[in-house]
């Protein structure tokens, strides 16, 4: 159900806002003959609906290869979905991107591999300069100031700017990615693990930074993280996925504190705790996105499915308070 | 997993003495000793660029170009540093084993995954191709990879970064190391696949007595799979020992720090420490935390403090060590 565009009492456009998408990719159909081109689609993802208020901050976490990385490329459009529909500021993010440097501009990246995202033939300087220049930022004779500026913002000391992306550690190369995501001085942020693979005060360094500049200049965030304590301090809003779907989303502290769905009751208890025991596994296999369970797609590894689990898919569905879930036997509080 | 399998009377299985790294003028590692018992698993953890894959990957001396110093002391081989490059050769993926850092890059992209793990299995196992196919999709398998068979063909882009880091652990696992180095092997993976992966690397070296040495960046994790911690900050070891001594006991500055900036579920107020480390050019001569230690003495900026055992009486090269002018 959603609001005509310009009702009177239609809510705050968000600046994303994805409606049911699918992003199927063609991949070679699995023990096929050698030589032979047949394929299957693999649903990257399927139905997903998320909108992305204005200066909010949303963590996105969950499943290694739940589509992640495909929403955000989708987000970006980097890739135009398959199906379903793609907004941003209630434009289909490809018109919006095609139409000139705006969106570009507007719209920074951090990727998750942020070696491969660098030039290597480029100096870190010449790295950050392209997009000041690309999109008149500071004049000229400002540049090597704003470098060493922005170089700084990230903890990197100032003659980084002379070297080249091979001569820096994986963490640095990090820094590098989100200075030049911040070059551009973007409304939304977008990033994929952007602190993943810091220590952790350098971590704490570029967190404070982020949440200075979504506070105080009203910056959009959508962060990938692996780390529920990451996404605890720093995003207000939380989307966990498995396997190509959205299955539970809300308030970051709510939801942490008492997930209901079953998988993000997992994710949150294999959380690494200060001398625990490590955490149990989930029982069961990691279902194939080439052959995806009938009914609750994670109804093969989860811990209170019942019968009918098998046959119905359940849908996200709201719960109040700003949260949802699509679960057909929810975690109630105790 | 708290219990201890060092016997003490076990001479280490690894030893580093004084590994000294340089690139060009700048000392990447400075005077590193370190020591890994029998069956014991390590934590390097410490500041991006303090140098930690410089250590995994010059105990592989896989370091090109770099000047390298000091030993690196292999139980049964001797000194790494001395061997040939045909001895490293042999040694790489039978004794030694690494995953490394960027899973992306270490992979080859014109080869599917599976050919990758079926040649390593060949190469260090000898297994003929139809072994090493049947082999590859047991390990692919155990490292939680869905549709083993079927992602054999895969190339290394068409998966996500967390099954390309579950493929580069199966590679490593392929040939049973003695010592396998894992340079974050989950920092790309969800929480419940990491700990899943931590527990197989566990499992795997435990059941043959092997060692790990484990680079992370989460301390909470480090205090559940690690025997021993062992702290960098820029080049230099600052603080080392048992796991619950050096998190729970630490004396060091720097470890303060890096305790102090731990995000807890629920953590609200974080302070970031200020500044940032001192470029090669600019290293002090003495203490390289100098620059921004809160407890900085006259003398530390000038004078190198030694990693000296805590308890000076009977202390062994495992025990809780620490290199600081003015302890917490
Ligand atoms: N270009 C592609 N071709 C074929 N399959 C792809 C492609 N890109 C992604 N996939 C598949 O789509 C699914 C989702 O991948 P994605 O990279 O979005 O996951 P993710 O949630 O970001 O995972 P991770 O946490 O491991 O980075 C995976 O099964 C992956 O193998
Ligand atoms: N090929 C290279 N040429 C020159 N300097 C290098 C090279 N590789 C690394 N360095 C430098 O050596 C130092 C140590 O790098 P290393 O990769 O060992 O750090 P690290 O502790 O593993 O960091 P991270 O946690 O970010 O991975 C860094 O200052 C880095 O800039
Ligand atoms: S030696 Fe000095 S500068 Fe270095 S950590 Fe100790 S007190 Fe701080
Ligand atoms: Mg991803
Ligand atoms: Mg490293």
């Amino acid at each position: 159900m959603t609001l005509p565009p310009h009702a009177p009492d239609a809510p705050v456009q968000p600046i994303f806002e994805l409606i049911e998408v699918e992003q199927v990719f063609e991949v070679p159909k699995p023990g096929r003959p050698l030589f032979s081109r047949e394929t299957v689609g693999l649903r990257a993802l399927d139905g997903v609906r998320l909108s992305i208020r204005k200066g909010t901050s949303l963590a996105i976490v969950g499943e290694s290869g739940s589509g992640k990385s495909t929403l955000l490329r989708v987000l970006l459009g980097l890739d135009k979905p398959s199906g379903g529909r793609a907004l941003y500021r209630g434009k289909p993010i490809g018109e919006a991107r095609a139409r000139g440097t705006g969106f570009a501009r507007d719209v920074a990246m951090v990727y998750q591999d942020a070696r491969g995202s660098l030039d290597p033939r480029m100096t870190i300087g010449a790295i950050i300069a392209e997009p000041l220049r690309h999109f008149n930022i500071v004049p000229r004779e400002g540049e090597a100031a704003r470098i060493a500026q922005l170089l700084d913002r990230v903890g990197l000391p100032a003659d980084a700017a002379e070297r080249f992306p091979s001569g820096l550690s994986g963490g640095q190369v990090r820094r590098v990615a989100i200075a030049r995501a911040l070059a551009s001085e973007p409304s939304v942020l977008v990033a994929d693990e952007a602190v993943s693979g810091l220590d952790v005060s350098t971590q704490a360094q570029l967190l404070t930074l982020l949440q200075s500049l979504q506070r105080d200049m009203g910056l959009t965030l959508a962060f990938i993280t692996h780390d529920l304590g990451v996404a605890s301090y720093l995003c207000e809003e939380i989307a966990i996925m498995y396997l190509g779907r959205i299955v539970e989303t809300g308030p970051t502290d709510a939801v942490l504190k008492a997930p209901v769905h079953p998988y993000s009751a997992a994710l949150r208890a294999a959380a690494p705790q200060f001398f625990e025991p490590l955490s149990e596994p989930l029982p069961g296999e990691i279902p194939s996105p080439l052959d995806l369970p009938k009914g609750c797609r994670f109804s093969t590894r989860c811990p209170v499915a019942q019968s009918d689990c098998q046959s119905k898919d359940p849908q996200l569905g709201k719960l109040g308070s700003g949260r949802a879930v699509a679960c057909i036997h929810p975690i109630t509080q105790a | 997993m708290t219990e201890r399998m060092t016997d003490m009377a076990l001479p280490p299985v690894l030893t580093l003495r004084d590994l000294t790294v340089h690139r060009g003028a700048a000392k990447i590692l400075d005077r590193v000793n370190l020591s890994l018992g029998q069956g014991e698993t390590l934590a390097l953890v410490g500041e991006s660029g303090a140098g930690k894959s410089t250590i995994a990957v010059a105990i592989m001396r896989l370091l090109g170009t770099a000047k390298v110093a000091g030993t690196i002391e292999l139980a049964g081989e001797g000194d790494l540093l001395a061997l040939t490059e045909r001895q490293m050769v042999k040694l790489r993926g039978q004794r030694l084993s690494m995953i490394f850092q960027d899973a992306g890059a270490a992979l080859n992209p014109s080869y599917t995954v599976g050919r990758q793990l079926s040649t390593t299995l060949r190469r260090t196992q000898g297994l003929s191709t139809a072994e090493a196919r049947k082999r590859a999709i047991e390990l692919f398998t155990s490292v939680g990879i869905n549709d083993p068979e079927g992602r054999m063909s895969a190339f290394p882009h068409q998966l996500s970064g967390g099954m390309q880091q579950r493929v580069m652990v199966a590679i490593a696992l392929a040939g049973s190391p003695d010592l396998l180095l894992a340079d974050e092997p989950t920092s790309a993976l969800d929480v419940t696949i990491q700990a899943q992966i931590v527990r197989l690397i566990l499992t795997l070296t435990r059941e043959r007595g092997a060692s790990c040495i484990f680079v992370l960046h989460d301390l909470a994790l480090a205090s559940q799979s690690c025997d021993r911690i062992a702290v960098l900050y820029a080049g230099q070891v600052v603080e080392s020992g048992p796991a619950h001594d050096v998190l729970e006991h630490h004396r060091h500055p720097y470890t303060q720090q890096l305790k102090s900036c731990v995000l807890e579920i629920g953590t609200k107020t974080l302070t970031a420490p200020e500044g940032t480390v001192p470029s090669h050019a600019q290293m002090p001569p003495g203490c390289r935390f100098s620059t921004r230690c809160p407890r900085a003495l006259p003398r530390c900026a000038g004078e190198a403090p030694p990693l000296v055992p805590l308890r000076a009486t009977a202390a062994g090269p495992l025990d809780h060590h620490i290199a600081c002018w003015n302890p917490e």
